[in-house]
């Protein structure tokens, strides 16, 4: 079974998402709503990882085989200026479309599995990646038009 | 005569449930004159609170002499407040009222005519637009203006500009009432009507400090309570203010814990069954996600969080669940707190959960600060647009683009309208260049004031500051301009519960002062702003062709004006909106038949989350199928972000006083008014005092992470661990816009943080330190009448008003007005 490989995959990146909020939060200090918004939702992201921990003890976490094509590490430093929050906002975002999509695919195997533990933590969770997503899509759209059009 | 200062809610008249509240008529006049002196009474309503009372100026030798309540109206039946009595006349007449335009030459402002003041803006603004186009202006307005004027700087800012940068000062004080209600019920407009006071069993006040925000309201609730079969009241404020004295349970929340006080109440709603189940399944979604965010949230938990008694919560609760008619009212201690919009909709939900609205004494009543905070959101000249349209459906903003004749896409839409602290943002990054203030002060009244006056101050930025004096933000300003103000500019309000009353022009304004209509008017005029068929964008003459174009753009809409006319609205009461064919003489309450105006094609709002802000938009809300009903929108409890610690122990929060009004730019000018409450302080409570070494009246340093003020302590009955400020006192009358060696800005300590939802800032949660810096040479200059009180009141002299603040009150015994039935006429 190699749902191990993707519950490593998931908790590697809920754990690089919650830095990744963290980085851009206290880059980002200025913006007070980024600044408090993005710690809440590392918190969010630090849950969701110790979550996972019953079914990785169930099934294990391993690493994987594959070599990484395209790949997903947390930021590793900040940008400035309202185009550095753009861009950054925007990293938080792939970085956030990962968790989604990992969180669908192991609920998938859940499913198959029909471990009802495995999807009362994946619904859980997903869903609050689901409106981390959104927040990042609104707060983007909302500094976009400024950030491209007027300021330098 | 009574001194309506020492005595502020004047005599009771008691009432006993359902019966109409008892007519009284309040009355002040200047100095030595009587009714026989005043040639002409001229009418209006006060725009010193929210309230809105109606009442009539009275005019001798082309001044404002006086004030009288109108008793044919529904909001007031007659009465007025302390500062309707003295601030509404008095405050326009002060001695440096501006009578010219000032433009900037170097350091100095400097006294300029009309053409130079007009053509330097207009000059400013045509060079941004062709270098940077239209998201280089922005726009920062009142709650104070008139509906036609608000309603002219949106199709300006709209339709000519095209920017989204416009803001009001409504940001600070409703914000989160409009916000709850979109949420909630889908569109902005106030549920319940002050009637639901005369018969409900319960009354609960939500962060509502009525007594003195609302005197005459509180007149209301008084006259009630001294009645036959008074109503139980509840009261959630961390200051033993008047109503938590009267109240019958008291919660002294601790700031910044509001969500997790609702979210007990609501789950003790839910454990109890104190819920109409019908209703919850005809009329409402979303149960069972709040029944999960409550879920823990057990009395106990509560008492931990909040600091508040289990008994109190469970007492709280019962009241609310199981009283036969609950009013609730809420105000600045949710919307300016941390988690705002969920915390406010909570009181939504409670409703919701017992099928209590639009009946009797089953109201909602999200209050606002300002007289006429309602407009701004109306019209869109505060982040909302025109006739609570929804910025993300494509036919409203069509609807708009047909209504003005101009292209949709000249319509900024992309997102919602730009928050005022994010404005303010633009222009600290320099993005923004021009920006333009109108009738409010945002260097004493936006958080963390320092930060603010530097913005203001920024060389590269160009500020427009339009109002009656020379106010903090004026000073710093680029060109200053005169504006006429209530009493000497004609045009149309509405108040707290969507009551339109007229305000009529009793005098000629100061010197070359213009009214806010005519400068829009004439920016309009000099950009040469057009429709798309080559005619002016904006060809009214005045006010009333102002109010007919309004008109138009409600047609339809929750906000219907259809119904209404300058005429209807004089002689009368005022008349509440929705008014149109169906309606024709207003509407008392929202909501009677619940269905809300959620439907797709109806809702102001798709909606957000209410722990981030995320929008849900169209294609999740079509989803969600809500079609005309209400939602139950929870969200969980989070901690502030800046609790108290080692190096700032104490909490800190603002508020205001019973005698002033936002930064004294009136009410300092009333010398009854401003005699009673005439400089700033402290309030700590008796614990932290004797902690501190601390006595009445000693200079104290209160200091926070981003600032400090020096005044004066009251030792008081607040919260211990807790300090209040007013946040009244800045410093026009040093002819500065800062501080020079004593800070008295409250705004001097708060932080820069809004509600994800509502974006309005929090002036209630930060963290501070205080430090004895002098012994005192007598008692705080903080009033005894009321929140304020010292708490030993043998050792200060109690504020009294003297003879100058006498004022005549007559309980006639003449019939009561009541809302939505057709006007008597006087």
């Amino acid at each position: 079974m190699l749902l191990p490989v993707y519950l490593g995959l998931l908790h590697r990146s809920e754990q690089s998402l919650a830095h990744s909020f963290r980085q851009v939060a206290d880059g980002h200090a200025a913006e007070p709503d980024v600044l408090h918004l993005c710690r809440t939702l590392a918190g969010q992201c630090d849950a969701h990882a110790e979550a996972l921990a019953p079914i990785i003890d169930r099934y294990g976490e391993q690493a994987d085989d594959e070599p990484d094509r395209l790949h997903a590490v947390a930021l590793g430093s900040v940008r400035s200026g309202p185009l550095g929050l753009l861009r950054d906002l925007q990293d938080l975002y792939l970085l956030a479309s990962l968790v989604d999509i990992t969180w669908t695919l192991v609920k998938q195997a859940g499913l198959g599995l029909r471990d009802e533990e495995l999807l009362g933590i994946v619904a859980d969770c997903d869903a609050e990646t689901g409106v981390q997503l959104s927040w990042l899509r609104t707060r983007m759209k909302q500094a976009a038009p400024q950030a491209l059009v007027v300021a330098s | 005569m009574p001194d309506r200062i020492a005595d502020i809610w004047g005599q009771r008249t008691p009432f006993a449930r359902d019966e109409l509240w008892p007519v009284r008529r309040d009355q002040k006049l200047a100095e030595g004159l009587t009714d026989a002196d005043v040639e002409r009474w001229v009418q209006s309503a006060c725009t010193l609170c929210s309230n809105g009372c109606a009442c009539d100026i009275a005019v001798k030798d082309g001044r404002m002499v006086g004030v009288r309540g109108r008793a044919v109206d529904t909001v007031n039946h007659g009465r007025l407040g302390p500062k309707g009595l003295f601030g509404s006349w008095q405050g326009m007449q002060g001695a440096d009222r501006l009578t010219r335009p000032l433009i900037r030459v170097g350091e100095e402002l400097v006294e300029t005519d009309w053409d130079t003041a007009m053509g330097r803006i207009v000059e400013r603004s045509r060079q941004l637009l062709a270098e940077k186009g239209p998201l280089s202006h922005g726009f920062y307005t009142s709650g104070q203006l008139f509906l036609e004027e608000y309603y002219a700087l949106a199709i300006i800012g709209k339709a000519g500009l095209g920017t989204p940068h416009m803001d009001g000062n409504t940001r600070l004080c409703t914000a989160t009432a409009a916000a709850a209600m979109k949420e909630s019920f889908g569109s902005d407009g106030q549920p319940g009507s002050y009637e639901d006071i005369d018969s409900c069993d319960a009354i609960v006040l939500y962060g509502h400090n009525m007594a003195e925000t609302q005197t005459v309201l509180w007149m209301r609730v008084l006259d009630r309570l001294a009645g036959p079969d008074r109503p139980l009241v509840v009261c959630i404020d961390p200051r033993e203010t008047e109503v938590a004295r009267v109240a019958d349970v008291h919660l002294p929340v601790r700031p910044g814990t509001n969500l997790a006080l609702m979210n007990g109440l609501v789950r003790e709603l839910l454990v109890h069954g104190w819920v109409d189940e019908d209703y919850l399944a005809a009329h409402t979604i979303g149960l069972e996600e709040l029944r999960a965010t409550v879920e823990q949230w057990t009395p106990e938990a509560v008492v931990r969080t909040c600091g508040v008694e289990a008994d109190d919560v469970r007492r709280a609760a019962e009241i609310i669940g199981t009283s036969e008619r609950v009013l609730s009212t809420v105000l600045q201690g949710f919307y300016q707190a941390s988690q705002a919009t969920a915390s406010a909709c909570q009181v939504n939900n409670l409703h919701l959960l017992r099928g209590m609205l639009g009946r009797p004494g089953c109201g909602v009543l999200q209050m606002n600060g300002q007289p006429t905070a309602q407009n701004a959101r109306e019209t869109g000249a505060d982040g909302d647009l025109p006739g609570f349209r929804n910025w993300e459906n494509p036919e409203h903003i069509a609807e708009l683009a047909a209504l003005w004749g101009v292209d949709v896409d000249r319509i900024p839409h992309w997102s919602p309208p730009t928050h005022a602290m994010q404005i303010f943002r633009y222009a600290e990054q320099g993005s923004i260049e021009f920006l333009w203030v109108s009738a409010t002060n945002p260097a004493v009244s936006m958080p963390q004031a320092g930060r603010i006056r530097g913005i203001l101050g920024r060389p590269e930025l160009f500020l427009v500051v339009q109002d009656l004096y020379l106010t903090e933000t004026a000073l710093l300003a680029d060109v200053v301009l005169p504006a006429a103000g209530w009493g000497e500019k004609q045009g149309a309000f509405t108040n707290v519960n969507r009551t339109v009353h007229l305000s009529d022009k009793a005098v000629e304004p100061p010197g070359e002062a213009r009214s806010d209509l005519d400068i829009f008017l004439d920016y309009g005029r000099r950009m040469d702003f057009r429709r798309n068929d080559g005619t002016p964008l904006l060809d009214w003459a005045g006010p009333e062709d102002g109010f007919r174009a309004w008109q138009e753009c409600t047609r339809g809409r929750l906000c219907d004006y259809t119904g209404l006319s300058y005429e209807r609205l004089r002689g009368g009461s005022g008349i509440p909106w929705p008014c149109n064919d169906e309606h024709p003489d207003g509407t008392v309450r929202l909501y009677g038949d619940a269905v809300f105006p959620t439907a797709l094609d109806r809702a102001e709002t798709y909606g957000h989350d209410l722990l981030t802000g995320a929008t849900v938009g169209a294609t999740a809300y079509s989803a969600m199928r809500v079609d005309g009903r209400a939602l139950l929108k929870p969200a969980p409890y989070a901690p502030p972000h800046e609790g108290p610690d080692a190096e700032y122990p104490l909490q800190y929060t603002t508020g205001r006083t019973v005698y002033q009004f936002h930064t004294r730019t009136r009410t300092g000018r009333a010398r009854q008014l401003q005699a009673a409450a005439p400089s700033a302080w402290a309030e700590i409570s008796r614990h932290d005092a004797s902690l501190l070494g601390i006595a009445e009246g000693d200079l104290i340093r209160v200091s926070s992470r981003r600032g400090e003020i020096v005044v004066p302590a009251r030792v008081g009955d607040i919260r211990p661990g807790t300090v209040f400020a007013p946040f009244h006192y800045g410093y026009w009358e040093q002819n500065r816009s800062g501080p020079g060696e004593h800070p008295t800005a409250a705004n001097e300590l708060t932080a820069t943080e809004w509600d994800p939802v509502s974006k309005q800032p929090l002036f209630k949660v930060a963290a501070v330190r205080v430090e004895k810096v002098a012994d005192g040479t007598g008692p705080a200059p903080a009033p005894t009448t009321a929140a304020s009180r010292p708490a030993t009141p043998g050792d200060v002299p109690p504020t009294v008003g003297g003879r100058d603040a006498e004022a005549r009150e007559e309980a006639t015994g003449e019939a009561p007005p009541r809302a939505g039935r057709p006007a008597e006429v006087s």
